[in-house]
């Protein structure tokens, strides 16, 4: 079944990892400093934080990719800049898949991120600190690899809402096949045409297979870490 | 080097207002649950900032709130022992004990990773992890990292604590041995007398967020006007002595400032200096020389002061030698022997009543 994939298919599943991972690897950073902030520090407008990064979870996908396209678009304000700054077009681009991917999959990595840094006591890295590390080293050589086994699950979780992503995406990037049809555009178009059913099953079999081995995947490196913590 | 603080600070249920000096040895802030101790140390290891005043580090300004420093913890180098350890889970023992050696200078010298575990008995447990420690191992691999991050004074709030009493005579061996083998003062929080009277060089009586008193151990320990707040079973007074023979029968001789005293079989070399601590309660004080007496222990003594307590007692406080020695017994008795200050007395004590736990190092 598998080596019936035509260059079409093949083009959307490769442009999904792409997109997938680009999305996961640049939110990443910004995702941990979020869930570092909202676990940590009592500032003004915590919840107003809380609820930006949340919002995506709750809109309807296709409010956020039209925001998307109303902002990040090339008329957009920050869409226009963009383009004539840096030179760099967003939407209806491969990079704006990647945008609109990052923004869905975000409150689920901050989540799971926070949880995972609530749960490490404070009392560890205040000891840290009586022992010369400055915050930073803190958090470096104490925080970081206590929170490992929460940070792998929000990177597969990221990961995962990011390759089934698709109301945001075709709202801001539309369904080009070889440059924004991704891996859920693909299905949706074969479902449009007579006779699709069976392209459009086999990359639902391929979509099983991928998320089934970034879950297995996942499981076990947050194992490996979760014993490397217990000390065992 | 040592530390001189003055801070004040509002609690919820009093405002703390203290003023001493940690010298080189252990000083001992002692004081019942809620007297600010905590308080007292965490602002000296800057985990808690106070309202005002001051702390001097060997001569450097760590918080001054007229000058507007406050380091942060990780800038004052101040090892801390916590009660509960604190070691950190993902890190084998080895790696624990280094932690703080990067953050401190590199023209710092200090104690190897080889000689602090070696005073403290823990170069068997290198590659364990934390986890799988016991609560006195743990609690000794803490001083350990404390120590090895070349610290300029030591903070340990409660660390025997949370441990059994088998593990707190497992551990004071090390603490004793890290007082007289290193130069770095310690600043130890206790509610425990036993602990204060056997580590302590100074001791620092709180209460209420402030200091009733404050000195070298044997003085603040031998003075009946903090009977009180030691609590009339605990008070007791501290000696320094000499082991001078141990004997057949199973006695040791030792000598301290005001006779000779034999108490049970200690396991230190003849020559050795030594600490013993008399409890109030267990001295006995006759007008003239007994005789016939099964106890062996009798020091003459002068009596000092006459406290009388809130119950039928009163505390004698008698000098013997260089020493004082405590004395709790009723009034009616020291009305009987008319005991004021200056009477010439005898102070019996019994060689059994003396605990092995009240005998320290030096």
């Amino acid at each position: 079944m598998m080596d019936g994939f035509g260059p079409e298919e093949w083009q959307a599943v490769l442009l999904s990892l792409k997109v997938s991972i680009w999305a996961v690897a640049l939110s990443l950073p910004l995702a941990v400093f979020i869930a570092y902030a909202l676990a940590r520090w009592q500032f003004r407008g915590h919840q107003l934080l809380n609820g930006l990064v949340h919002l995506p979870l709750i809109l309807p996908p296709v409010v956020t990719g039209y925001l998307l396209l109303l902002t990040f678009g090339r008329r957009g304000a920050i869409g226009s800049w963009l383009e004539e700054t840096f030179g760099l077009v967003l939407a209806f681009r491969w990079t704006g898949a990647v945008l609109a991917a990052a923004i869905m999959a975000f409150p689920l990595t901050v989540r799971a991120i926070r949880l995972a840094i609530e749960a490490v006591d404070p009392k560890l890295e205040e000891a840290a600190g009586t022992l010369g590390a400055s915050r930073l080293w803190v958090f470096a050589t104490i925080t970081l690899p206590l929170i490992l086994p929460g940070l792998i699950a929000g990177v597969v979780l990221g990961f995962a809402k990011a390759m089934g992503e698709f109301g945001a995406t075709i709202t801001f990037v539309s369904n080009i096949p070889g440059q924004t049809q991704t891996l859920p555009s693909a299905i949706y178009t074969f479902l449009q045409v007579p006779g699709g059913e069976t392209a459009a099953l086999r990359l639902v079999i391929l979509s099983v297979a991928i998320a089934m081995s970034a879950l297995v995947v996942s499981e076990i490196l947050a194992r490996r870490a979760a014993r490397r913590i217990s000390g065992g | 080097m040592s530390l001189s603080l003055e801070i004040t600070h509002q609690m919820p249920d009093f405002s703390l207002s203290v003023s001493f000096e940690v010298p080189p040895g252990i000083t001992a802030l002692f004081g019942p649950s809620g007297s600010g101790k905590t308080t007292v140390i965490n602002a000296v290891s800057g985990l808690l900032k106070p309202d005002a005043g001051r702390i001097i580090l060997a001569g450097e300004p760590i918080f001054d709130t007229s000058l507007r420093i406050n380091l942060p913890p990780h800038k004052r180098r101040l090892g801390y022992v916590f009660q509960d350890g604190r070691l950190f889970p993902h890190l084998n023992v080895e790696k624990n004990l280094l932690y703080g050696q990067r953050f401190a200078p590199q023209d710092e010298s200090g104690p190897s990773l080889e000689s602090v575990s070696e005073l403290l008995g823990i170069s068997s447990l290198l590659q364990r992890a934390p986890g799988g420690l016991s609560g006195g191992e743990k609690q000794r691999v803490a001083i350990g990292r404390a120590l090895l991050s070349r610290p300029r004074m030591l903070l340990m709030d409660e660390p025997l604590a949370a441990l059994d009493e088998p593990r707190k005579e497992e551990i004071l061996p090390y603490l004793e041995r890290l007082r007289d083998q290193t130069d770095i003062p310690i600043l130890y929080v206790s509610h425990s007398v036993s602990e204060v009277a056997r580590l302590a060089t100074s001791v620092v009586l709180l209460d209420k967020g402030s200091v009733l008193r404050s000195g070298p151990a044997e003085q603040v320990l031998s003075d009946p006007t903090t009977v009180r707040q030691l609590g009339l079973r605990q008070a007791g007074s501290v000696l320094s002595a000499a082991i001078t023979a141990h004997h057949a029968d199973g006695l040791t001789e030792l000598t301290v400032s005001g006779g000779t005293l034999f108490l049970p079989k200690m396991d230190r070399p003849v020559g050795a200096k030594t600490r013993v601590r008399i409890l109030a309660q267990d001295i006995i004080v006759a007008g003239s020389l007994p005789r016939d007496l099964s106890a062996l222990n009798i020091l003459p003594a002068e009596v000092t002061t006459v406290q009388p307590g809130s119950g039928p007692g009163v505390v004698i406080q008698m000098r013997s030698g260089s020493d004082h020695l405590l004395a709790r017994i009723t009034r009616r008795s020291a009305e009987k022997m008319r005991l004021k200050p200056g009477a010439h007395v005898f102070a019996v004590i019994k060689a059994v009543s003396v605990a092995r736990t009240d005998i320290g190092t030096r």
